[in-house]
């Protein structure tokens, strides 16, 4: 780790202010940062910590949209009465992030602004089509607030307040672990609205969490995992490493897929 | 009944009290005033020749008191290796230098190239970025075959990279080669033993201090071994003789055979501790850790096992590969050697067996002994191989066991060993039963209606242990004797303090030895304090090791506390004015044979020490006596595995549903202790089979560096145990009758469950898979196998 200046905001304004030094950065969960810092791969001249921000923590149901704030950490989203009774695949997603440590530390915002193209949040994110509200007062869509691994429409010094997730009437989501990291070696999350169904990919893709359009239109004439017979997402642009050729990953995609959708019921 | 104290009580472990607290005192506990902190810069290379180093700009960094490079270390020796192999034509192995620093040349990634010592790590650190060095890349060499077949070499002192080339037993050879010729049936598997990488929760500390007054060093360090680091170090590093250099190794948080070895890092603070006037601290952080602590396993072999029509082994022939990495650690030569070869027989009584091993040098991070130790990839092969030859031979896994079982003791086996006890049928009739193999085809189908492929899977294993006779072991190369000391000092007041040169580090040996001590002496196991792990209050240690802590340790303390208790008897005839003969010792209690007189165990001490009625002319006061045992025999524990497994058919994944282990341990000192040793061998050796794995890229970068990517088995990867040792044959020639426990989870393990994975996929003829058996490995040999299955 390299020295650094330490500032915890008590409000939105200061941190959004905080924000505007020379490489500034957000500390929320600190789950991916601090082993960054550790391994000297960053060099911050200000950490912003956003933890001390009450206006950012929370999870409640508005309307038909579940809210759930930048700064809440992935145990309180799990053990939420409303995000149970909401959205529960995204409190069971929320329950077996990490290990309890992370949980406990670990947050939403975080998570989805860092964009790790193995992460669980984006794929419920992008899902759900969730809109994403930033301290610049902007409210983006999923579908294009997440650009590519690690990449996001937040601009410099923007930080991730609330995420909305809209209420579908029924999800699941279906993650197969990598061994080592336990982050999803492939994880898919299926929505299911009124007027569509959605279905996200996290850990598979190079460009980071995706969507499967050919899978959505199936389900959305029928919601069936028959629908899905015969559909295959391509190899070609999915992440190869030692516990995964493209291949395999486009395997899971299907059979995750397929068994996300039987849990939808 | 179970019992409440000494040996065969499950007492609870006295250490864990400080451990579960948080009062443990691990070497990075220890600060000194004025410490200072090292920072080493490692190769970010695998391979490289050093055009240049400049050091300047880190030298003048703020807190910076001296960077060191190879040219420090000139008038120093290398990191020494302890076994010697001679290779098939009588030649010593090659043996390179292992520098303290790098010399010219960088020979895997995390090879470290200079050290900066400062203030604080931050400053070291920060410093450390400054050193500019200029690599020339040369090739790596990685792949065993590609190292072996010309190119570039690791050292040029090996020019094709085999450190040896070792056939065993040489004389065997050609009756071997003609068995398998001649037999009815051969079952060839090829197979690889994958690279470990220990992974002991405490990292590795090292702490030098230097006193001018009186011309001391002292080394705290991680280690199995204290007094084998003063050897070492002091004798073939340093030039520091015994007695001016005393090394500490304090609580230590697990070491699996990674903290046994020598390492640059020890040489270096010692060494430094001098030159700087301060003392001088490293620790390891993980990432660290992956690339200079020692990796164990890493073997490439094919195995041929010949049979007659009934299954009757005939031959057993191998080949072996075994990965040196770039340089030797301590024990890395006798691994895939006297600590293979020699087991090759395993339970079986196969009267011909041949080896050949070749220990090839990579641009790798050095491998010696994990947990097990060449027993384990002895025990993977041939249980491998047995498991594919029932099925190629159509009989059943058990009883092909049964019918090649060893059944008469001592046995001896055509690769050097005598087994003195054991009794293989009555382990596998236990773990048959336990695991109720008769319920399997239930089971398998109510799997299979759920669209789950369940497997059963069997492992035999034999250990050799309790290491080990020093004159045999001499004769095989080793550079030291592998004996134990132990001292026992009966205090004034009758307590106890027990100086052994057993370490613990995790086993529990502060309660165990203590039940030992309290058994034979009929006092209270809290009057007992077991002392280890410093080189100036041990008398001497060969460590912990080879499961030989109880076997041999223990064996010394029995010594001790029999010279302890004859003393004490002609104490006591002196007081009871008896003849020495008509004493007796029980419960504590010394007693005149056929009277009521007696006198308690704390009256003969005292006495001892305040010797005013006292046969003076006859016998010294005091009661301490020092022993030293060396085995006549390796101790064989040995036991029968089942695994049961579940795999899903369409993404891979292994459950281990169920795991049975049924030991033959010998005597149980604390069955608690050795159900807990097993539980964490099979974890680790679960853990082998299913999902660690170190893998480097063809560049001889490291890809597993971190936890990111080098799996571990976490409490939710594996099934709650059954563990029975109630099969019992106590070993024939300790003073206990014990045999060891500490690495057979490891061992018998790894191939009961790739045996599991293997019946579970037997539809689909899947011959082998090489582990770790992860999701993607297990898909893509059932993707690869689903055509020829669909079309039978």
């Amino acid at each position: 780790m390299y020295n650094f200046e330490y500032l915890r905001p008590r409000s939105l304004a200061e941190a959004v202010e905080a924000m505007k030094g020379e490489d500034a950065q957000a500390l929320s969960g600190g789950q991916t940062l601090i082993p960054t810092l550790k391994a000297r791969l960053a060099q911050p001249s200000v950490l912003v910590d956003l933890t001390g921000l009450a206006e950012l923590k929370g999870v409640s149901r508005m309307g038909d949209v579940l809210a759930i704030g930048a700064a809440t950490r992935h145990a309180d989203v799990a053990a939420s009465a409303a995000a149970r009774a909401a959205i529960p695949a995204v409190a069971a997603l929320a329950g077996n992030i990490g290990d309890p440590a992370v949980r406990n530390r670990g947050t939403i915002g975080g998570s989805i602004a860092n964009n790790d193209p193995a992460a669980c949040y984006p794929s419920a994110a992008l899902a759900l089509g969730a809109t994403i509200h930033t301290s610049a007062g902007r409210a983006i869509g999923a579908d294009d607030f997440f650009q590519g691994m690690f990449e996001t429409a937040l601009d410099e010094g923007e930080l991730v307040t609330r995420v909305d997730l809209p209420i579908p009437m029924a999800a699941n989501y279906q993650k197969f672990e990598q061994p080592a990291s336990r982050f999803a070696l492939v994880g898919v999350f299926v929505a299911r609205f009124a007027g569509g169904v959605r279905v996200a990919i996290t850990g598979a893709s190079e460009s980071g969490v995706t969507r499967w359009e050919a899978a959505e239109a199936a389900l959305t004439s029928s919601f069936s995992a028959e629908a899905l017979s015969g559909l295959a997402f391509p190899a070609d642009g999915l992440i190869g490493d030692i516990y995964g050729t493209p291949a395999y990953r486009a395997h899971l995609i299907a059979v995750l897929t397929r068994r996300a959708v039987q849990a939808c019921g | 009944m179970a019992k409440d104290f000494g040996i065969g009580a499950s007492s609870k472990r006295r250490e864990d009290k400080r451990f579960l607290t948080g009062k443990g005192r691990y070497t990075d506990d220890m600060n000194k005033a004025g410490q200072a902190y090292v920072h080493f810069l490692r190769s970010d290379m695998a391979h490289g020749r050093i055009a240049s180093i400049d050091v300047s700009a880190a030298e003048a960094a703020p807190g910076v008191l001296k960077v060191f490079t190879a040219k420090d270390f000139e008038a120093v020796g290398g990191v020494p290796c302890g076994w010697q192999v001679t290779d098939k034509n009588g030649e010593p192995m090659k043996e390179p230098k292992h520098p303290i620093l790098a010399e010219g040349r960088v020979r895997h990634v995390g090879d470290p190239i200079a050290a900066v010592v400062a203030e604080t790590r931050a400053h070291a650190r920060d410093a450390a970025e400054l050193i500019e060095v200029e690599l020339e890349e040369l090739p790596a060499v990685v792949d065993m075959r590609a190292a072996l077949s010309g190119g570039q070499s690791v050292h040029d002192e090996a020019p094709d990279n085999l450190c040896y080339d070792w056939d065993f037993p040489a004389e065997s050879k050609d009756a071997v080669d003609e068995a398998i010729r001649n037999a009815h049936h051969v079952t060839v598997l090829e197979l690889r033993n994958n690279r470990l990488v220990a992974n002991p929760m405490e990292p590795r500390c090292a702490l030098g201090e230097y006193d001018e007054a009186d011309d001391m060093h002292t080394l705290w360090t991680t280690s199995q071994n204290p007094h084998v680091i003063r050897l070492l170090m002091g004798a073939f590093v340093l030039g520091i003789p015994e007695h001016k250099l005393r090394v500490v190794a304090p609580d230590v948080g697990g070491g699996f055979g990674s903290k046994i070895y020598h390492y640059a890092e020890e040489a270096f603070v010692t060494f430094a501790a001098k030159v700087v006037g301060r003392p001088v601290k490293w620790t390891s952080d993980r990432a660290e850790a992956f690339m200079s602590d020692a990796h164990g396993r890493d073997h490439v072999c094919k195995v041929e096992l010949a049979m007659d029509a009934e299954g009757n082994f005939l031959a057993l022939r191998s080949t072996t590969l075994a990965n040196m990495g770039a340089y030797l650690s301590t024990f890395a030569p006798c691994i895939p050697t006297w600590l293979h070869g020699t087991l090759l027989a395993g339970n079986y009584k196969t009267p011909l067996i041949f080896t050949n091993v070749k220990a090839v040098f990579t641009n790798t991070v050095p491998v010696d002994a994990y947990r097990g130790a060449g027993r384990p990839e002895a025990t993977y092969l041939i249980e491998r191989t047995v498991d594919k030859a029932a099925r190629e031979m159509g009989i059943d896994p058990a009883e092909l066991r049964r019918r090649n079982f060893i059944t008469q003791f001592p046995y001896q086996t055509p690769v050097a060993v005598e087994y003195d006890s054991g009794n293989y049928n009555a382990t596998l009739d236990k773990v048959l039963d336990a695991s109720d193999r008769a319920g399997f085809a239930a089971r398998k189908a109510e799997s299979a209606s759920r669209g789950k492929l369940r497997g059963f899977g069997l492992a035999h294993y034999i250990e050799a242990c309790g290491i080990a006779p020093s004159s045999l072991v001499g004769a095989l190369g080793a550079r030291a004797g592998l004996y134990e000391a132990a001292t026992v000092r009966v205090n004034p007041t009758g307590s106890i303090s027990v100086f052994t040169g057993s370490h613990s580090h995790g086993q529990g040996h502060e309660t165990t030895f203590a039940q030992v001590v309290a058994d034979m002496l009929g006092v209270p196991e809290d009057s007992i304090d077991i002392v280890h792990g410093d080189t100036n209050r041990v008398p001497f240690g060969m460590g912990t090791y080879g499961s030989r802590s109880l076997a041999v340790g223990g064996s010394a303390i029995v010594k001790s506390v029999d010279k302890i208790i004859a003393k004490a008897k002609k104490i006591a005839a002196h007081l009871l004015e008896a003849s020495e003969t008509d004493i007796t010792f029980e419960n504590g209690q010394f007693s005149v044979q056929g009277t009521d007189r007696s006198l308690a165990w704390g009256e003969v001490c005292l006495a001892a020490y305040v010797p005013h009625k006292y046969p003076i002319e006859t016998l010294e006061p005091g009661l301490e006596e020092t022993s030293f045992y060396d085995p006549a025999n390796f101790t064989y524990p040995s036991g029968a595995y089942a695994c049961e497994v579940e795999v899903d058919p369409e993404t891979g994944k292994v459950t281990v549903l169920s795991f049975t282990a049924a030991d033959d341990f010998g005597n149980v000192v604390n069955p608690m202790i050795v159900e807990g040793q097993v539980h964490g061998g099979l974890a680790q050796g679960l853990g082998q089979a299913l999902m660690e794995g170190c893998v480097y890229d063809e560049n001889g970068q490291l890809i597993t560096a971190s936890f990111m990517d080098y799996a571990m088995p976490l409490a939710k990867d594996l099934p709650s145990f059954v563990v029975d040792n109630s099969a019992c044959t106590p070993c024939t020639h300790n003073p206990l009758g014990v045999k060891g426990c500490g690495e057979a989870g490891a061992i018998g393990s790894p191939p009961a469950l790739v045996n599991a994975v293997l019946d579970a996929l037997s539809d689909y003829g899947i011959a082998h898979i090489d582990m770790p058996l992860t999701p993607s490995k297990v898909w893509a040999a059932i993707d690869a196998a689903r055509p020829a299955a669909a079309a039978e």
